[in-house]
């Protein structure tokens, strides 16, 4: 029995009248990918926004590393190794790839309450967030702009910003969209490369990558974890061809 | 644009940027106008010369919190306010010869500026850590919206505390002294302006390079990269909102003695609108932008307002067309965007 890194337990949340997430419990285990699949509107947005910190649940709890976060905040969930990324990039888009990274190096580092010392002249900050980049694949790109690269580069800043923060455990949010099928390939070995290293716990749409990269899929309908189970169970269960894939194929 | 030459140099002389050769000039020549206008007995123009350097200060801390932090405080005239009221009161005190605090301990008032400066800006950094702690939990309008009733809040306080004047506010009947030099002179208090205004640039620049800065930066533009690079944003943004306050409070001590009276004017909201004219006008997060903001603020009142009282109408029309046109203000004009690396 290998003790999960991440586990969810009981979920509820509601908006209003609205069940967003309906008791939804799962884990993720070392050295898998652990695939979140589910139709639009089927919660979960607002289960990643529970799992990193954003939005409280109503009841439940989530544990990292067998810790209880359930009340810890975005920043504390990130230090304490939940690392992720955007369904949109979300980074400091006037300023480079490196200063995106080097905050992550920073944070990692210990306090922010610096107030001295420049960050310009920080050898060893900036060579640690030019390894991250050069490990996602983006030397020579570090000093351009965020807002000057395409979304697949972003995605790999964001993946480096994770990184830098040694990260337990990756939740990527459909890191596929807006990649194109080079992009896409790519990104695809990339997280097979690191999965030894790092379990992910991935929300895509992209149904090819998913069947290839996951160890075990979830199926979220209506806010409720309706199944769970491997590659070829997924694929085989009539409720699932009937919740999701009919709709999508 | 014109970065392209690639032209080997033997001897590489530092390239300064454009901005940076605007910077110089614009220092040079706030320096040497009131040195030139002493040295030929007009103490006026020197006195105009320290109005601008002040404001530049009081602009510079609110360019730390708007153009570092993003956040955009519509209540600074708080923090001068209460940098003038500290001066203002010690110097009551120490003219009355009477206690500030009787009980439990005794505080006198004090005539030496170095204290006052001190003071002024402890009781700055705790106002705004007070409002900071309340206003940094709300965003865009509403923040603006808070630290302006926070502002206000404190406003009338001053006007219904008689013991200091009320509405009538304070005079302050001798400048207060520093060591060793004579701060009565109108160009040595000059000086000591333009040697604080330059204090304040440079640890509003080491602290904007800083790690600290860095937080501070990304809180202005992607506060969820913040957060999700695991630095919580609220503190960082409560210590930034502290550090501008700080500097602002020091402008407030030193237009008080510029002066030699406060008032419940340094509180108005109109305060508040009028330093980030400065800093809006000289260009929001550009180290040296509200000294041109300052100067064009100061100019525009004393030669404008000299022929009609409507001059206010000119400096709407000026601050209209840097908004709508020079998104980086005048410095944005002369020196083009902002660089970041």
């Amino acid at each position: 029995m290998t003790k999960p890194v991440l586990e969810v337990k009981g979920l509820h949340k509601s908006f209003g009248a609205l069940q967003a997430t309906k008791n939804v419990s799962l884990d993720l285990k070392p050295n898998e990918i652990h695939a979140l699949i589910g139709p639009n509107g089927a919660g979960k947005s607002t289960l990643i926004g529970q799992i990193a910190g954003w939005i409280t649940p109503d009841s439940g709890s989530i544990y990292l590393d067998g810790e209880d976060v359930t009340s810890e905040t975005v920043a504390s969930r990130s230090r304490k190794g939940l690392g992720r990324s955007f369904q949109v990039s979300s980074l400091a888009m006037e300023v480079s790839a490196r200063r995106n990274v080097m905050l992550s190096v920073q944070a990692s580092q210990g306090s922010s309450f610096r107030f001295w010392k420049q960050t310009k002249s920080d050898e060893e900050l900036r060579e640690t967030a030019r390894n991250w980049l050069r490990k996602v694949g983006l030397s020579g790109r570090e000093d351009i702009a965020v807002s000057e690269l395409s979304h697949g580069e972003r995605r790999q800043v964001e993946v480096a910003c994770a990184l830098a923060l040694a990260p337990k455990a990756l939740l990527l949010d459909e890191p596929m969209a807006g990649l194109g099928p080079t992009g896409s390939i790519q990104l695809t070995e990339f997280l097979e490369e690191i999965r030894p290293e790092i379990p992910i716990l991935l929300i895509e749409h992209d149904m090819d990558a998913v069947f290839r990269l996951a160890d075990r899929i979830t199926v979220l309908v209506g806010g409720a974890a309706i199944l769970s189970g491997s590659v070829d169970e997924i694929r085989a269960s009539a409720l699932v061809r009937e919740a999701y894939l009919g709709e999508e194929a | 644009m014109q970065r392209t030459d690639t032209a080997p140099k033997p001897v590489s002389m530092p390239k300064l940027s454009r901005e940076t050769i605007v910077n110089i000039a614009v220092m040079a020549i706030l320096l040497a106008l009131p040195l030139w206008a002493s040295s030929i007995g007009e103490d006026y123009y020197v006195n105009l010369a320290s109005l601008i350097t002040i404001f530049a200060i009081a602009g510079v801390g609110l360019n730390f919190a708007i153009g570092q932090g993003g956040m955009v405080s519509f209540g600074h005239a708080a923090f001068f306010g209460i940098g003038g009221y500290t001066t203002g009161i010690a110097a009551f005190h120490s003219f009355e010869e009477t206690l500030f605090v009787a009980m439990p301990f005794a505080i006198s008032g004090t005539n030496q500026m170095l204290i006052i400066w001190i003071v002024a800006m402890v009781i700055c950094g705790i106002a705004a850590l007070a409002i900071g702690a309340i206003s940094l939990r709300t965003e865009g309008v509403y923040f603006i919206m808070i630290t302006l009733a926070f502002a206000q809040m404190i406003y009338y306080f001053a006007i219904s505390w008689p013991t200091y004047g009320g509405e009538d506010g304070l005079s302050i009947y001798l400048r207060n002294q520093l060591p060793m030099v004579d701060a009565e002179s109108a160009l040595t208090f000059f000086l000591v302006c333009f040697i604080l205004l330059l204090g304040a640039i440079f640890v509003s620049a080491r602290l904007s390079g800083s790690r600290f800065g860095a937080a501070l930066g990304t809180a202005r533009m992607n506060e969820t990269r913040l957060a999700t690079s695991g630095i919580d944003p609220f503190p960082i943004k409560l210590t930034g909102f502290v550090i501008s306050a700080m500097i602002t409070g020091l402008a407030g001590a030193l237009f008080a003695e510029l002066n030699g009276f406060v008032g419940p004017s340094m509180l108005s909201w109109h305060r508040s609108g009028e330093i980030m004219v400065f800093v809006i006008l000289g260009g929001v997060g550009r180290l040296y932008g509200p000294v041109i903001g300052a100067a064009l603020f100061v100019l525009l009142e004393t030669y404008i307002g000299e022929w009609t009282q409507h001059w206010q109408l000119l400096l709407g029309l000026a601050l209209l067309g840097v908004v709508l046109f020079a998104r980086g203000g005048v410095m944005g004009m002369i020196a083009g965007r902002a660089r970041h690396d």
